[in-house]
């Protein structure tokens, strides 16, 4: 098991390496930052002034290696654009994106487990065709359109729910349920496979020919196994949901750090850009890994291996 | 035990006694059989063809220009409103256009970027599964890191800082998507080669000498084929929301161009009082793509080898 876990350790370590090169290259592919800092109405020694200023001026690889170096150091830069420390402007909205995006993954693993679970035990019934279509709408719906419909519906028509802020618990309702439903269709397909395949083995035979009550066997020997899955899976869409609450962030306009990146990617302001995809890409990185060790502590297949 | 034994029919009659022999259906006719009987392909083809018909024939069908304004004619509401009009019938938008009219050209942008980033995505992908599956080892590894490092980059963001860079022309963003797409095809594409390599026919090949090439391609591509349309029809359904969704946050498609993102994103200013700006593109958006889904899980369902009888 700690073979594995150091083998995987380290393809993460190469990975977040890759993901911070491509992150930093990113915004420095339209080659012009420069000019686009100065303003159009600067004049060429202008530009080369910024240029120098912001050390542009310099070879990439070594600007690369001195924004890692500083980064280490806990200094991402500034924002070009308010002149804040990046690491402040990322600290204060993470709360808000962090909050989303776990009330939101709580939200479709309360639908999409149970449903999953239910549509697996009674194939072609009313709920299991209930639930699938759940799932086709869900993977259809633009989750941004979803979101205006429910600010339509619920914050105007009904007047049920304020329609923007982040102040009060309620004000997190319409963006939980717009960007919980972005992920739910899959994690309830992969628990109804997941649950059809277990139920279907030999060692369910097994234990119900032992005569085990129902809810043991569906609980305690399909579910453990048809769950696996769904774990890696409910971390890889918990960092897609960090990187991914952009949309849902700029409908209910909520200062979260999707929005903050938004903001920057409009104006421009590079190392909050940078920072951002490199921090979101991080935080994929680390989940992935601890899923990987949930799933090794869970199945004994790999633990033992 | 196979199909073809169990339609063979002996017929004994007095004399004298002769075999005749129903042939088994080819796998043609099975897959036909198996699509006229298959709901959510019947309706996902129809949906899809009829919105390849509507964005190819959009001139012929509707008398308006997509980006003719109109001042007078604005906010017109659809024809079953009490103020609507038989001019328009989904209304007009706050420019005076004719709403159905910049839908019927917005699905030109949707499909266009649709199936080029899938096109795309496809070609990156399963070139890459193929080679990863079909050689293994180091090959194979390095692969596999790229799918880790392209899952790990937020996609979004990444796309939306592209587009900034290089601009909202539907030529960039079909680019911009498909090199962002190509995960699944390898995933898949890589798993199918690994369990097709070991297949009798393939070491035969490799036995009578064929080159490396001639396999992947000859050999392991057509066993592929059929879950690359699959995940084609699935990425298809994802670049179009995608699209949608950077150009209603104004990093797409830009405007007047009739994106139906876009439109969502002009009719948002209106949505309190004329919520059919916004109802009306997202529920094109919204048939468009779970049409495609049905229609890649209609075609999963046809081609399975499995059950063939």
């Amino acid at each position: 098991m700690s073979r594995f876990l150091i083998h995987r350790a380290l393809i993460a370590l190469l990975v977040a390496i890759t993901v911070s090169i491509i992150g930093f290259t990113l915004l420095r592919l339209s080659g012009d930052l420069a000019s686009a800092l100065a303003g159009d109405t600067a004049t060429q020694e202008q530009i080369a002034q910024t240029a120098h200023l912001y050390g542009l001026d310099r070879p990439l690889s070594i600007q690369y290696f001195d924004w890692v170096w500083k980064a280490l150091h806990g200094d991402l830069g500034r924002s070009l654009f308010t002149n804040e420390p990046v690491t402040y402007l990322i600290g204060q909205r993470i709360g808000v994106t962090a909050q989303l995006s776990v009330m939101a993954l709580t939200f479709a693993l309360l639908i999409a487990i149970p449903l999953g679970v239910v549509a697996a035990t009674r194939p072609n019934s009313w709920i299991d065709r209930f639930s699938l279509g759940l799932a086709v709408l869900g993977q259809g719906m633009p989750n941004f359109w979803f979101g205006l419909i429910l600010i339509i519906v619920f914050g105007v028509s009904l007047r049920w729910l304020p329609i923007s802020g982040t102040d009060h618990f309620s004000n997190f309702i319409m963006p939980t349920i717009t960007l919980g439903t972005s992920v739910m269709p899959a994690i309830m397909r992969l628990t109804r496979t997941g649950m059809l395949d277990a139920l279907d083995s030999d060692y369910i035979r097994t234990a119900r020919a032992k005569g085990l009550s129902t809810r043991s066997v569906l609980f305690k020997h399909a579910l453990r196994n048809a769950i696996l899955p769904v774990v890696s899976l409910t971390a890889v869409s918990l960092g897609f949901l960090l990187g991914g609450s952009v949309i849902v962030e700029s409908v209910f306009a909520l200062n979260g750090i999707g929005f903050l990146a938004f903001q920057s990617i409009l104006r421009t302001d590079f190392p909050v850009v940078q920072s951002i995809v490199v921090f979101v890409s991080f935080c994929y990185i680390l989940l992935t890994l601890v899923s990987d060790m949930i799933n090794a502590y869970l199945d004994p297949r790999i633990r033992l291996g | 035990m196979t199909s073809i034994e169990r339609d063979r029919v002996i017929i004994s009659s007095p004399a004298p006694t002769y075999e005749i022999e129903i042939e088994a259906p080819s796998p043609r006719m099975i897959m036909r059989r198996r699509a006229l009987t298959h709901p959510g392909f019947l309706f996902g083809a129809t949906v899809v063809l009829a919105t390849v018909i509507i964005a190819l024939c959009a001139p012929l069908l509707t008398p308006y220009d997509p980006y003719a304004q109109d001042l007078s004619q604005r906010l017109i509401p659809p024809v079953l409103a009490a103020k609507g009009s038989w001019a328009h019938l989904l209304g007009t938008d706050a420019m005076g256009r004719d709403y159905l009219t910049r839908l019927m050209y917005g699905a030109r942008i949707s499909l266009t970027i649709g199936f080029g980033a899938a096109a795309l995505a496809g070609i990156i992908g399963t070139s890459l599964g193929l080679i990863g599956g079909y050689f293994g080892g180091w090959v194979d590894s390095v692969v596999m890191y790229c799918v880790n490092v392209k899952l790990a980059l937020p996609g979004i963001l990444v796309a939306l800082s592209l587009i900034e860079v290089f601009g909202g022309s539907v030529f960039s963003v079909t680019l911009i998507l498909g090199v962002l797409f190509w995960d699944r095809f390898i995933v898949v594409t890589r798993s199918v080669t690994q369990q097709t390599r070991v297949a009798d026919y393939v070491t035969a090949a490799e036995a009578v000498g064929a080159s490396r090439f001639r396999i992947i391609l000859g050999e392991v591509l057509p066993n592929v084929l059929n879950h690359i349309i699959v995940i084609a029809s699935l990425e298809m359904a994802v670049a179009i929301l995608v699209e949608a969704a950077l150009s209603f946050l104004g990093l797409g498609i830009r405007p007047p161009t009739p994106s139906w993102g876009l439109m969502i994103s002009e009719g948002r200013n209106f949505m309190f009082f004329q919520p059919y700006l916004v109802a009306v593109p997202g529920i094109a958006i919204l048939v468009l793509v779970v049409a495609i889904n049905m229609l890649g899980d209609g075609i999963r369902d046809i081609t399975a080898p499995e059950g063939r009888n």
